[in-house]
């Protein structure tokens, strides 16, 4: 075939996970000096859903996922992705996760240098060097598009874009290796309820299509209402709780109570019971899309 | 799905029927599989009547890209997708054609010319914005004298110790070499006349005189201009410059005026200092190779060298002082948009100043020979 061995390898890491769990957290310890973020966390994330992660501001939801995907070494405890283990594995070894996996940091995270289109580029570039710049601008280009961006923010750079639109072209990157697994840090943080919701749309829109698994960092009760499957709660250093929003206001934890039957809880309540028509509908003009600063 | 860990993605055109071929793909239609086969799909060039998907064992995006872009060329349609395939082939329906995303590229002709355009505008747009940050910051001298109290005295007093006080190491240590230098070089060619005595005046002039404040000025440059331009530059991308902006802080007296005053006052005690240290480094290597006593050398220094030589040095200092702070403060300023321009504009601040030192030490030098400070 002439094929090279680390393309033959990459085919085979490519194979979609087929296992009940992607992503298995056990006995999960972090601390920092004296100070103890995480304390014996267990988590398991189902294939195929969206789970929502919530917790107090400090309470360790970004350590938590810079633990999954191996950018934090947790003091203890075993990390699993894919059925493999990302704790006991030698740094690099894990290098063919990666591309099973796609990030959109909280502050967008994008190659300020480059254009949308050129930072999704990048991983393809680093993982599969030999697909053709032809086909890498198409595939950048549908990316964009896909994102819900419109096509000509493939040509801006990221300090030209509106802070809707670089969530956007951060998920475009995110989604760039067609991934099994996106990991989302507060996407709909920042956003205008408006832009924000229809991040949402689209959130649960390329789940679907793409077949995704959702590990979604939020404080937006809204986000949490509409698209998550289920809920994961950090509270006391671990997961306190974890189901549907229904079986935790079954929960009396104080904390859980206090969170979802607060104000802002109800009202987020209230509107998803008004508004139970299916996700997708209203209006698709891009309010959202017109950046701040001229190109 | 053993079956595609090691099978790559593979096609082959089915002439069975009378019209137009049928185009059968098989295998992995996934972005690790389909850049070895993405060229050779381009090629086919004639007109195909289905594309069948029925062979395919797994599919992503670009797969289902490649597919619905084959079918749109060829006018052909896709039959057998699964229902996974369908999905995708859908969701990529809105994107329509191809286009290049990168920034387009132009000729290398138009690119000079506008190169060239472009510099002689961005020199005439700095010399004007230099002028007017110069304005700025004499403006605002002015409000902080009528004013004492808006003084950043804490800022100011922070200034003067990293560009003085932690300066000295590096600046005594080079000018003590650069006195060697002069005074090594400038005896093997005055021995030539016997006149190696003259090395004392020598070195005791041109480091009081030209080299202790111009190698002072090059060396704050390189390390508070700099400074200057990258701090100010960072705040500015935070926005922070901003925000003090609309708390009712002037960024110039908060930012500038204190690093240009410690820049002043700094520039002549490290140029004198300088000059110092450059005559203790002639004296030494007197001492060692020419046979003249380190001490006879110093208290020579004091017949051989006119008053007047110290007065150009420190008249000079800090001149070049807010020359240095005001090209670090300024390019620190003007950077907007994105992290590469901090860097970017960190150099710019450091070839600026130098430049306009060198240039400025050519006038001086000229204009006081012309005073009579010869």
């Amino acid at each position: 075939m002439g094929m090279t061995d680390t393309v033959s390898q990459t085919l085979g890491q490519h194979e979609r996970f087929r296992g009940e769990y992607p992503i298995v957290v056990e006995g999960l310890v972090n601390r920092f000096g004296t100070l103890t973020v995480h304390d014996n966390l267990d988590l398991k994330v189902k294939r195929g859903e969206i789970l929502g992660v919530v917790g107090g501001s400090g309470s360790g939801k970004s350590v938590l996922m810079r633990s999954i995907i191996g950018l934090q070494q947790p003091t203890e405890g075993n990390i699993e992705v894919f059925g493999r283990s990302m704790t006991d594995a030698e740094p690099g070894e894990n290098i063919g996760l990666r591309c099973r996996w796609g990030v959109l940091f909280q502050g967008g995270a994008l190659f300020s240098t480059l254009t949308v289109g050129e930072n999704v580029q990048v991983p393809i570039k680093q993982f599969y060097p030999e697909i053709s710049q032809t086909l890498l601008d198409e595939i950048a280009r549908y990316k964009v598009i896909l994102s819900g961006l419109p096509e000509s923010a493939a040509d801006n750079f990221p300090s030209e874009l509106s802070g809707g639109m670089t969530k956007r072209a951060s998920l475009a990157r995110a989604l760039a290796l067609d991934p099994e697994l996106l990991f989302l840090d507060e996407p709909t943080a920042g956003l205008d309820p408006i832009g924000a919701d229809k991040f949402d749309k689209s959130t649960r829109e390329l789940q679907q299509t793409l077949g995704l698994t959702v590990f979604l960092i939020t404080h937006d009760l809204d986000t949490l209402y509409a698209i998550c499957d289920r809920v994961a709660v950090i509270a006391e250093k671990r997961v306190i709780a974890i189901g549907t929003i229904p079986e935790l206001l079954a929960t009396d934890h104080p904390w859980i109570q206090e969170y979802f039957n607060g104000p802002r809880g109800r009202a987020a309540q209230g509107s998803q019971a008004r508004s139970q028509q299916p996700i997708g509908k209203g209006g698709d003009n891009s309010m959202d899309n017109v950046p701040d600063t001229g190109a | 799905m053993r079956s595609s860990e090691n099978s790559p993605a593979e096609f082959h055109l089915d002439e069975g029927g009378d019209g137009p071929p049928r185009l059968v793909l098989s295998g992995p239609y996934l972005i690790s599989t389909i850049g070895l086969i993405d060229r050779e799909l381009r090629e086919i060039d004639s007109p195909l009547d289905t594309i069948d998907l029925s062979g395919v064992t797994e599919i992503d995006t670009v797969g289902a890209w490649i597919a619905s872009q084959l079918a749109d060329q060829h006018g052909a349609s896709i039959v057998g997708a699964n229902s996974r395939a369908e999905r995708l082939i859908k969701a990529l329906a809105a994107s329509g054609e191809a286009e290049s995303v990168h920034p387009p590229r132009e000729g290398p002709l138009l690119r000079v010319t506008r190169t060239v355009g472009k510099g002689v505008l961005g020199f005439a747009d700095g010399v004007v914005g230099l002028t007017g940050f110069l304005g700025e910051v004499i403006v605002a001298f002015g409000g902080t004298i009528r004013h004492p109290g808006r003084f950043r005295v804490k800022a100011f007093v922070h200034q003067l110790e990293l560009v003085g006080i932690s300066a000295l190491g590096i600046v005594g240590l080079m000018s003590f070499l650069i006195g060697i230098v002069v005074a090594q070089q400038g005896a093997v060619q005055l021995q030539q006349f016997g006149a190696e005595i003259y090395t004392i005046n020598l070195t005791g002039r041109l480091t009081l005189r030209e080299l202790g404040v111009l190698m002072t000025a090059i060396m704050v440059a390189g390390r508070s201009g700099s400074a200057f331009a990258a701090q100010i530059g960072t705040m500015k991308l935070t926005e922070e410059v901003d925000a003090m902006r609309t708390i009712g802080i002037s960024p110039i007296e908060a930012l500038v005026i204190p690093r240009v005053m410690a820049a002043v006052i700094m520039m002549p005690l490290l140029g004198f200092y300088s000059a110092c240290m450059g005559i203790i480094g002639g004296a030494f290597i007197a001492s060692v190779s020419l046979d003249i006593p380190f001490f006879t050398f110093l208290s020579r220094i004091q017949e051989v060298v006119p008053m007047y030589d110290l007065y150009v040095g420190m008249v000079k200092a800090p001149v070049f002082g807010m020359i240095v702070a005001i090209a670090g403060c300024y390019q620190g300023m003007q950077v907007s948009g994105n992290s590469e321009q901090v860097g970017r504009r960190t150099t710019k601040a450091v070839v600026q100043a130098i430049f306009m030192v060198i240039v400025l030490d050519a006038f001086f030098a000229v204009f006081f020979t012309e005073i009579g400070w010869a």
